[in-house]
């Protein structure tokens, strides 16, 4: 049994990669530490559980990495997906300690394996988890345990005694009462607020009732809350987030990976009036990938068709969920209560506007439209090969981006911009400073372990002043 | 549509995970699966003897229970595997053995001890069976070597018999052409990886057993099991063409090689099937096909007193226990022998013939 009434060095708040990062390199810097995780134990981890890789920079190719990826690069990537909204001198540091990291996590247990299955082009820029997240989570586990950091699961914090700055206690629910924690420092590590529909609501009104989010149903932001009111200075826009378009049909919560679709290059995408509303040929994978939930959520009612025909059925990566089938599009409308003459001109048209061209997804193409809005600017090719087939899909939200500005330490910095006494933050909940908005792949881990790592350890040396 | 309802459960896991591979890194069977974009009978039950049922995918599953997709891969195919294994009997008629295989395999065995009991009694008097004899030839006194011979080696060959034309069934349901037999690079990255069982480290941390921390143990056990057995049969080996090339008579002293052979094996014996017992024992039941329970224990069981028996024969051999303990092991060894194709020593057999069509379908995928 854990004792809650001795004094803690750290507290961490949270149970996933950055959580985990922070208590392990708190403990080895000497530091006593609590781990309080919401979830029970099969659910720890937060969305690190649905996770499988990690973008790091490297100068050189490695075992597990396929060539060099420079600072400068994987800088130069960030700028693109939030279109500069980013704080450069801590995204620019991040960047420097994502080189030291890939080792670092090794020596944690964590395992990297070859890019085997290629199901993602990431073989240069992203190191794959043996096993996937929650294989590496295990392996935080069982090195944060083998430390002596104390974990309790299940463990809802119910306020936090926060005094100008100044981190004194949390109060934790147990049982049908509440107990007090102490400790010198606070490492928040509790994620996003993505599973509390309430709070999304607030920005993006009834359409958050037709989101589907893609992890734990334990993210729901309360901590986030808890250090706002308490004078924490706040980043980032609360609409953006990493959103997807993921399979109508997916559960509530918790569908992880396997309700993703990569489709949409292979056919067209309409809205429930049967129309075409982007162009689905834009830009390749990974940054198409992480645009359309945020169409899609645009759409009403939040929903989307991908639409595409039997010549490409086995061209993506299989889905959990089967496709729709039907022998043609009018069938096929049917089945999804779409009205059937407007779908088959979107198609008669899109089809119509085809230019022929090589057609290769692995590069921007150039099978395009002519005289179409809005155009496929690449990969387009024509539906005309029965069965055609559709999968149905919502906006799935991952993680959201509003959170607590901190600073190259992982300190918190206050409303009026001092720094805070002893509270420090990693992983979602301040990965606004980083992403203002857009995503590429992996970058949520590295801002976890990166940030985990230095504010356990910043965590660890103010708890001994 | 599948032939059973494990087939359908299977069928719909290896959906959910072709849709995520994030365990592709883990072991065969799921590179195996990514070949593959709709899984017949057939694939699933290679996929079934594929798996060494490590449990690393069950632990590192993001979707194992108690979330709603509820994905148990290891136990899946711990069940699937042991339908196959009786769909794949020969004779046909055998295959109930599989249903209850502990009760089978312990009548079986406490029927050929009694057989060989009585049957030294009726053949000999008590002087012989009581006696004590020493010095070459000494167990031929209570039964001929020709005729031990030919009881073994009938036994041995039906049992060969058997197994041969399980592998067939399997060999047909797996839909693997005849080529797998003449691909010598295929079989011998299977004989690599199952003689180091490559598949059952979680992908190089180690087994999961009672919980989610890795360890090496029933890697070890296994290794001291198949290893024993081995050094037995070799024993065997040496000892039948001492008599027949050489025309040297058991027993032999403790220092030559079938005696050494033998010792060295039979510790392997004991250590070995205990310590997998114990790891059977202690396993997470959300992994265990509780079903073959009984089936495991009970080959694990026969492997132990093999062992023992033989081991109590050595030491006890210039004894007047000789004549029973040499019935005893007889007894064992004849019902293990007559009952190998109808328990768990067949998943050796179906392993590696899995592992030999992985080897040869990633040869043929790098285009070799």
């Amino acid at each position: 049994m854990v004792d809650l009434s001795r004094k803690f060095d750290c507290l961490v708040i949270g149970g996933g990669n950055a959580a985990l990062c922070a208590a392990i390199s708190a403990r080895r810097s000497g530091a006593s530490v609590l781990v309080l995780e919401g979830a029970p134990k099969f659910y720890r981890g937060g969305n690190t559980r649905h996770t499988r890789n990690m973008r790091c920079a490297h100068d050189a190719a490695t075992d597990i990495l396929t060539g060099p990826y420079t600072e400068q690069e994987f800088w130069e990537d960030l700028q693109l997906v939030t279109e500069g909204q980013t704080d450069e001198e801590l995204a620019r540091h991040m960047i420097r300690e994502s080189k030291d990291i890939l080792g670092w996590v090794v020596e944690q247990g964590v395992r990297w394996q070859p890019s085997l299955g290629g199901t993602l082009s990431l073989g240069r820029t992203n190191s794959f988890f043996l096993g996937g997240g929650r294989a590496m989570l295990n392996a935080l586990y069982l090195t944060a345990e083998r430390l002596g950091v104390d974990i309790l699961y299940d463990a809802e914090v119910l306020d936090l005694d926060i005094d100008n700055g100044m981190f004194l206690s949390a109060d934790l629910k147990q049982g049908d009462g509440r107990v007090t924690v102490r400790a010198a420092t606070l490492v928040a590590a509790a994620g996003g607020f993505e599973a509390n529909i309430e709070w999304l609501k607030q920005y993006w009104g009834e359409a958050a009732d037709n989101f589907l989010i893609r992890g734990t149903p334990y993210n729901r932001g309360s901590i986030l809350k808890m250090l706002l009111n308490k004078g924490v200075q706040q980043v980032g826009d609360p609409t953006q987030c990493h959103a997807v378009a993921i399979d109508a049909r997916a559960p509530k919560f918790d569908g992880g990976i396997i309700t993703r679709h990569d489709s949409v290059v292979f056919g067209i995408v309409v809205n429930k009036h049967g129309l075409r509303f982007y162009d689905e040929g834009e830009d390749i994978w990974p940054k198409r990938y992480a645009i359309w939930g945020r169409l899609v959520a645009a759409q009403p009612d939040q929903i989307a068709y991908i639409v595409f025909d039997a010549s490409v059925r086995n061209s993506f990566m299989p889905t959990l969920f089967p496709p729709i089938e039907a022998n043609s599009i009018a069938e096929l409308a049917g089945k999804f209560e779409l009205d059937a003459a407007v779908l088959e001109k979107t198609v008669a048209e899109f089809n119509a506007a085809v230019r022929p061209g090589t057609f290769d997804h692995t590069i921007l193409d150039d099978c395009r439209t002519e005289g179409l809005t809005p155009p496929k600017t690449h990969w387009a090719r024509k539906i005309e090969t029965p069965p055609y087939y559709a999968y149905p899909v919502r906006p799935g939200i991952t993680f959201t981006y509003l959170g607590t500005r901190v600073n190259k330490q992982a300190r918190m910095l206050m409303k009026d911009g001092k720094p805070a006494a002893n509270m420090f933050a990693a992983g979602e909940i301040m990965a606004g400073n980083v992403l203002g908005k857009g995503y590429a792949a992996g970058i949520g881990m590295t801002i976890g372990s990166v940030f985990g790592r230095i504010a356990g350890r910043e965590a660890a040396q103010n708890a001994r002043n | 549509m599948h032939g059973t309802k494990i087939l359908e459960e299977a069928d719909r896991l290896m959906t959910v995970c072709n849709s995520c591979r994030y365990c592709e890194g883990l072991c065969a069977v799921f590179p195996a699966m990514e070949m593959r974009r709709s899984f017949s009978d057939g694939d699933l039950n290679y996929f079934a003897n594929l798996c060494h049922a490590c449990g690393a995918c069950y632990t590192d599953c993001q979707f194992s229970p108690p979330h709603e997709f509820n994905v148990n891969v290891p136990k899946t195919l711990a069940v699937a595997r042991a339908e196959s294994w009786a769909a794949y009997a020969w004779p046909r008629a055998f295959a109930g053995l599989f249903a209850r295989n502990g009760l089978a395999i312990s009548l079986i065995a406490a029927l050929s001890v009694a057989a060989f009991i009585f049957g030294f009694a009726a053949l000999n008097d008590r002087q012989v069976l009581f006696g004590i004899h020493t010095g070459p030839g000494a167990f031929y006194k209570l039964m001929p070597h020709n005729a031990m011979a030919a009881l073994f080696g009938a036994a041995l060959l039906y049992a060969l018999v058997a197994l041969v034309m399980g592998v067939r069934a399997f060999w047909r349901d797996i839909g693997e052409p005849i080529g797998m037999l003449v691909d010598p690079p295929s079989l011998w990255q299977a004989m690599k990886d199952a003689t180091q069982l490559r598949y059952l480290d979680g992908g190089g941390v180690g087994c999961v057993n009672e919980d989610e921390r890795p360890s090496d143990l029933r890697k070890i056990h296994h290794h001291l099991t198949f290893y024993g057995f081995a050094l037995c049969f070799a024993a065997t080996c040496v000892a039948t063409l001492y008599h027949y090339l050489i025309a040297r008579e058991a027993p032999y002293p403790w220092w030559d090689l079938p005696v050494v052979l033998g010792t060295l094996g039979g510790i392997g014996l004991l250590i070995g099937p205990a310590g997998l017992l114990a790891e059977k024992w202690k396993r997470d039941p959300a992994l265990v096909d509780q079903k073959r329970m009984g089936m495991d224990v009970a080959f694990i069981a026969m492997l132990f007193l093999t062992s023992l028996t033989g081991m109590a024969l050595l030491l006890l051999r210039d004894t007047a226990a000789m004549g029973p303990l040499l019935a005893l092991h007889l007894g064992v060894v004849f019902s293990l022998f007559i009952t190998m194709p109808y328990g768990k020593f067949v998943h050796g057999i179906y392993r590696f013939v899995a592992l030999v069509r992985y080897a040869r379908e990633r040869r043929m995928m790098a285009g070799v």
